[in-house]
């Protein structure tokens, strides 16, 4: 304790060691973001009309609408297959939640792209997935070019996020709880429901509200296995910056998406610290390890 | 999934013959549920399944995106380790993010270490500013990297795409510093001045040592982000200068160049093997002691 109140005396040198970090994401991040305001509020005068027209075009609240609706069906399915995986992961022997936790970050440290493509390859038409479906009788569901196969796709890459934040929540709940309830004669779902589901509601909230936010901004997903009549935000912003060079129109349009996604991290973020868990758990892995 | 299965089911029925985990004892009456092996099982295949074809499916010889492949060959790797195009992008990548990991890792480790010694507001307002483009949507910082980067005339070079990687890469140099730095006593700084070393001395024989470990992880980390990164460099892309992910993109989308699935296995299992590398260093290390 002493140690801490004598470093705060001194601050400067600390405070310098920040500047060169502070610099390039000024550089990259803070002035690039400034400047799209700027430019969409009409710089040097302030006008509104490129926000309004945002929500009078026609076209990009349809397309604001179809990704919200894409960002939640993930978001249920990476939660759906994201929690039980979690739970598992709490309750096997230390060796097996490693294999585990690897099998987690494997999706992680696959190349963007080398996942991408696999996914055309399986999604694609008469390709093994629509096989599968086949076989099922389910004959005409078109996975590539619809936002089925999107959805897929970007459940996968995105459940990491759903199960990390999970993990780290589920792996500090006393399980002696459940087994007293049980003991005090409740059923396994009642114990479940009344116990441990609301000491896990922390968890669940960061990683619905992490995996509902990366899925408003993603771009190379539903880009390749998408289809344009169907597009998403993220390719809307993509078409006024490169084709159309509407840099007012893209820039109001980009910052709508961050302020929401944001707006919803820093909601999520109340709920214990969401966005240094997933960095956390996506460096120090090993720890568990060692 | 196999060693799931079997771990399940030998645990209830052998006597732990050490009984480290309390948990083992309680196995009787909280036993793991058999419909959530089943799930956990399905959902690990989900997790694995497309980094798992992407290598039968670059040995295939057919000439379009066929699984599961008929015939096998080396011509798509032939093609990759041949072709100018994949090649330079290659190298492009390469040199990219080595500089990327390297101005991360110093700007990076700077950060923790002064954030580590201030308190305050303000100071854990610094931290989320350097964390928040961990959830910052992609395609935005995409597009206004892409607009401001026009008008400094940096889209298309390599000092652009340094800058634009570097800084994807701090976040996860932050992390993994701090964390070991957790574990860092600072009356051995105080010892060592009071030895007569100066700051900058003491950094680097005392401080540097022990958290190289965390410094070594973040820095794979950002180099490994810069290396897979596809948004910004898809906007940063000149006809003269591209990073290999864009030229993978390229394939999928105008070419159809099951070169791909080449370029794909050996960014998998290059990967891999960075990751692996300090895992297996720091086992041995444990070991020793």
């Amino acid at each position: 304790m002493t140690t801490t109140t004598r470093q705060r005396r001194a601050p400067r040198p600390s405070w310098l060691l920040l500047i060169p970090a502070l610099g390039l994401l000024a550089a990259v991040l803070l002035v690039p973001l400034g400047q799209s305001l700027l430019t969409s509020v009409g710089a040097p005068g302030f006008t509104l009309e490129h926000y309004a027209s945002l929500f009078t075009d026609g076209v990009t609240l349809t397309v604001l609408g179809r990704t919200v609706a894409t960002a939640a069906i993930v978001t249920a399915v990476a939660f759906l297959l994201g929690y039980p995986y979690a739970y598992l992961m709490t309750r096997v022997g230390p060796r097996l939640r490693g294999v585990l936790l690897v099998i987690v970050l494997i999706p992680f440290w696959t190349s963007v792209m080398a996942r991408n493509y696999a996914w055309i390859v399986l999604l694609q038409r008469g390709g093994p997935v629509q096989s599968v479906f086949e076989f099922f009788g389910a004959d005409d569901i078109a996975f590539q070019g619809s936002v089925v196969g999107v959805t897929v796709a970007m459940s996968q890459v995105l459940l990491p996020f759903m199960v990390l934040p999970l993990f780290s929540s589920l792996g500090g709940i006393d399980r002696r709880l459940l087994l007293a309830a049980r003991g005090l004669g409740s059923s396994p779902l009642v114990a479940f429901w009344k116990i441990y589901w609301p000491l896990s509601r922390g968890g669940v909230v960061s990683g619905l509200i992490l995996v509902f936010t990366l899925s408003l901004g993603f771009y190379v997903t539903p880009a390749l296995l998408g289809s344009p009549q169907q597009s998403l935000i993220a390719q809307l912003l993509a078409q006024r910056t490169t084709q159309l060079l509407d840099f007012a129109g893209a820039g109001a349009l980009g910052i709508l998406v961050l302020v929401i996604t944001l707006t919803l991290v820093a909601w999520a973020n109340r709920f214990g610290g969401t966005i240094s868990a997933i960095g956390a758990a996506a460096t120090t892995d090993r720890k568990e390890q060692r | 999934m196999t060693a799931l299965d079997e771990h399940e089911t030998a645990n209830p029925a052998t006597p732990a013959p050490a009984p480290r985990r309390p948990s083992r004892r309680d196995r009787g009456i909280d036993p793991i549920p058999w419909w959530l092996i089943v799930i956990g099982a399905v959902v690990a295949l989900y997790f694995i399944l497309p980094t798992l074809i992407v290598i039968p499916l670059s040995f295939s010889s057919a000439s379009a995106f066929q699984f599961p492949p008929q015939d096998f060959s080396l011509r798509w790797y032939e093609n990759f380790f041949t072709d100018p195009i994949w090649l330079s992008s290659l190298g492009n990548s390469f040199l990219v993010a080595t500089l990327a990991a390297i101005i991360a890792t110093v700007v990076g480790t700077a950060a923790a270490v002064g954030l580590d010694r201030l308190t305050g507001r303000l100071a854990a307002f610094a931290r989320t500013l350097l964390m928040i483009s961990l959830v910052t949507p992609a395609i935005v910082v995409a597009v206004a990297v892409y607009i401001a980067f026009l008008q400094w005339h940096l889209t298309g070079s390599v000092f652009g795409y340094v800058i634009a990687h570097a800084a994807l890469g701090v976040p996860f140099v932050l992390v993994s510093v701090t964390a070991a730095l957790g574990g860092f006593d600072p009356k051995l700084l105080r010892a060592s001045a009071s030895l007569g070393a100066s700051p900058i001395r003491s950094f680097i024989t005392v401080t540097m040592p022990l958290i190289s470990r965390g410094v070594l992880t973040g820095a794979i980390f950002a180099f490994v982000t810069s290396f897979d990164e596809v948004v910004i460099a898809l906007f940063l892309r000149s006809p003269t200068f591209q990073t290999l992910p864009v030229q993978m993109y390229n394939s999928v989308t105008f070419e159809l160049d099951p070169t791909i699935s080449a370029s794909s296995s050996l960014v998998v299992v290059a990967v891999t093997i960075i990751f692996l590398v300090p895992l297996l260093i720091g086992s041995r290390r444990t070991k020793k002691r």
